[in-house]
């Protein structure tokens, strides 16, 4: 489904460009879930934003691939109708906009780019109704704008409940569980695991193994210094719970 | 330039749409202000002595008066020697038949979207329109007078209607009010003039549609509008004018009396040309509109979508004198590319249990600034004044400013006054948010003006909300659909 070769990408600020990405690999088929740890800073996010067309950032080298095509050579919102999701690690404030609005508006764009007519109201209040209690959301956010005045856990619910909405090929989830109190990272997580196909697959960016006690990935990988060092599986979080992250720092010091 | 920004400025540097020139043989006064001027204007109106008098007064405490400059606009001065005050089309036209109007005339105004003929008019709105100085038509007359109803031009109203006119012209706004109402007093060429008796519910929806045409020409229009006690009308005024490489003057003047029990609403799409991209041209849109609410249980509610004009100086205000009379003002002001716009409003609190509410909503774009300015007045006799004011600002890009001035004069201790104000920015998080859920910017851009103005949009007249959206579209966004 996607596939990341030798992945580099700068960032140009004032101060001239800065290489974040530097050189990261990374394969996802359908149907799988990834999670992806690292230290602080290391370029998990800057990878969700290049993967999703984020402007700012150059790609110097390596290739990107979904679902056979050149994601690069897609806008944003083309990548999203193809079916790529991102939950953000901060989620925008919408004022003025409802939550029903804002994602009828993109559940009908999608639909659109598929051919596809407008969804009928009723069929849209039932898919609004049935997702939201996937997510244990209160019906009071159907006309809540997006995000305005949510607290940190609900804005971070909000997301679960757009992807759950959206029904996305790839989910990329940024550090979701930061925030969420143990009642929310359960139900977040129940979320996804109820979303979870043959058909579809997960990133998910995390500093937490609790939250794959809840999520069994299939592959935990590590990220370091803009690249992947170190992949396994469900273990290897537990192993950098206990042994925190100095011991890859020196691995890929050594490779370097 | 990222693309997002390159976008962001296409889609808020589209053309004015309104910009042509009617070839039409045009009848005008001499260049210049002088007392002859004034008596040139009153005799084309074939006007009664009184109202010369009136004016002459007017022009002569306007020689004594200075622009202000307290406003947060920026412009070159004004030479009003060089200003023509009087141009009406040669060509007088029968208000029976409009076989015999310049067939230029009438495809200016089918271009403007806007039908003479009463058969293919909305059904529920009646029209005055006002081409530079003179009203050329008004439609449903004949229907609205079956009511009691009087729904004319204003020199028309001068001429038949003398005895209403000369009791409440000058008294919400008095000659010497200031700068522009004093030179409006002056120089007043046509505008609409509506009374609507005691106990009648108006009909229909009533409008004056202003074009300016002329070359050199100010349009120098005054409405007058009286709602007697029980009454109900809803009004409303458009605007456009030729796209002209110089800045011409527009110095309108709005009495509005509302009395026992009596409600006024009126609404306001301004659109006048707005000056290039580079602030080259566009009109000065420097406006008193006031309304007294002198009745007990009256109320006035003000609405203006104002989209246009280089500069835009003008403060829609209520002065609620009669007891639990209510003040409204509801507001959006889009400035984009060089534009300047200082627009709000003032609450006067004057009688008991009088309320007052403003909602204004201020969108800045381009290169432009936006200021909103805004005054709540309780008079010691004020008992249990309410206010409410809510003051919003959207920024598109980084370029524009916003700016809020409130002033709040308290006199009165069991007053209850309140002020909210929010800024908020269309950056690039927020329209990559949108993208990134499958929405392109153009829709995004215009979900979010949208939301931002829905409260004001609310209140226009059901048949303008609509033209009202597509010109904010417009005058931000290109051709969303
Ligand atoms: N606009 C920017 N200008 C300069 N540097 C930036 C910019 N955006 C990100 N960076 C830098 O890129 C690096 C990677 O940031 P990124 O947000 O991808 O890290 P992260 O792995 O997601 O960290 P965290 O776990 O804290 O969320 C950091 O050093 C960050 O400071
Ligand atoms: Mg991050």
């Amino acid at each position: 489904m996607l596939q990341i070769k030798n992945l580099h990408a700068s960032i140009s600020s004032d101060s001239g460009a800065k290489e974040i990405l530097k050189g990261l690999s990374l394969e996802v088929n359908a149907g799988e879930v990834h999670a992806i740890m690292g230290p602080n800073g290391t370029g998990k996010s800057t990878l969700a934003a290049v993967l999703t067309g984020k402007e700012g950032y150059d790609i110097t080298e390596g290739t990107v691939e979904f679902e056979g095509k050149n994601l690069m050579d897609l806008s944003p919102e083309e990548r999203a109708q193809q079916g790529l999701f991102l939950a953000f690690q901060y989620p925008v404030e919408i004022p003025g906009v409802s939550n029903a609005n804002f994602l009828k508006a993109a559940v009908n764009e999608i639909r659109k780019s598929k051919g596809m007519d407008n969804i009928p109201p009723n069929e849209f209040l039932k898919l609004m109704r049935e997702k939201m209690e996937l997510v244990e959301m209160s019906k009071d956010f159907i006309s809540r704008f997006v995000n305005h005045g949510y607290s940190g856990g609900e804005k971070k619910r909000n997301e679960i409940f757009q992807m759950a909405m959206l029904d996305p090929k790839l989910a990329i989830l940024d550090e979701t569980d930061s925030g969420l109190d143990i009642d929310a990272l359960r139900i977040v997580a129940n979320g996804v695991n109820k979303l979870r196909t043959k058909e579809n697959a997960f990133v998910v960016i995390t500093h937490y193994q609790r939250l794959l006690d809840y999520i069994i990935p299939d592959f935990v990988h590590v990220m370091y210094d803009g690249k992947i060092v170190k992949s396994g599986d469900k273990d290897l979080a537990l192993e950098l719970e206990e042994k925190g992250y100095d011991w890859i720092k020196e691995l890929s010091n050594v490779e370097i | 330039m990222s693309t997002q920004e390159q976008i962001l400025e296409e889609l808020t540097t589209t053309d004015y749409k309104y910009g042509f020139v009617t070839d039409i043989e045009q009848d005008n006064a001499p260049k210049g202000l002088t007392e002859d001027t004034v008596r040139f204007i009153s005799a084309k109106k074939e006007e009664p002595e009184w109202m010369l008098e009136w004016r002459l007064k007017a022009f002569r405490d306007w020689q004594k008066m200075t622009e202000p400059t307290w406003a947060n606009v920026h412009y070159p001065k004004v030479d009003f020697q060089d200003i023509i005050y009087y141009s009406a089309p040669k060509q007088k036209i029968s208000l029976d038949s409009l076989d015999d109007v310049d067939p230029e005339l009438l495809k200016t105004f089918e271009k403007l979207g806007i039908s003479l003929d009463e058969q293919k008019r909305l059904s529920g709105v009646a029209v005055d329109i006002v081409f530079d100085s003179v009203s050329v038509k008004t439609t449903f007359q004949e229907t609205l007078k079956q009511k009691g109803i009087i729904f004319c031009s204003m020199s028309e109203a001068i001429r038949e209607h003398g005895e209403l006119v000369k009791k409440y012209i000058g008294s919400v706004v008095p000659q010497k009010d200031n700068f522009y109402a004093g030179l409006n007093s002056a120089v007043f060429s046509d505008g609409s003039f509506c009374y609507i008796p005691k106990g009648v519910r108006c009909p229909m929806e009533l409008s004056t549609y202003f074009r300016i045409n002329s070359a050199g020409s100010g349009q120098f229009e005054r409405t007058l509008l009286i709602a007697d006690e029980g009454s109900y009308v809803s009004y409303l005024e458009g605007c456009t004018a030729p796209q002209r490489d110089e800045n011409q003057l527009h110095a309108a003047v709005v009495e509005l009396i509302a009395l026992d029990n009596a409600e006024i609403k009126y609404s306001t799409v301004q659109n006048w040309y707005p000056g290039d991209k580079e602030g080259k041209g566009g009109i000065y849109n420097f406006v008193t509109k006031r309304g007294i609410c002198k009745g007990n249980y009256s109320k006035i509610s003000w609405t203006q979508v104002e989209t246009g004009s280089a500069i835009t100086w003008k403060y829609p205000s209520c002065i609620l004198a009669g007891d639990n009379s209510i003040g409204e003002f509801y507001s959006v002001a889009v400035t984009n590319n060089m534009q300047q716009a200082d627009t709000g409003t003032k609450m006067i609190h004057i009688g008991k249990n009088t309320k007052s509410r403003i909602v204004s909503k201020g969108i800045s774009a381009g290169r432009s600034q936006n200021s909103y300015r805004g005054l709540v007045k309780v008079h010691r006799k004020a008992e249990n004044a309410r206010n409410f004011s809510q003051c919003d600002s959207l920024l598109m890009g980084d370029q524009c400013g916003a700016h809020t001035f409130p002033y709040l004069e308290i006199s009165n201790n069991s007053s209850k006054v309140e002020h909210e104000a929010t800024t908020s920015k269309i950056g690039e998080d927020l329209l990559f948010y949108f993208q990134q859920r499958g929405i392109d910017e153009e829709t995004a851009v215009s979900m979010i003006v949208n939301g931002f103005c829905k409260e004001v949009m609310d209140n226009l007249p059901m048949e303008f909300a609509v033209e009202a959206r597509k010109l904010l579209a417009i005058s931000l966004e290109g051709s969303v659909g």
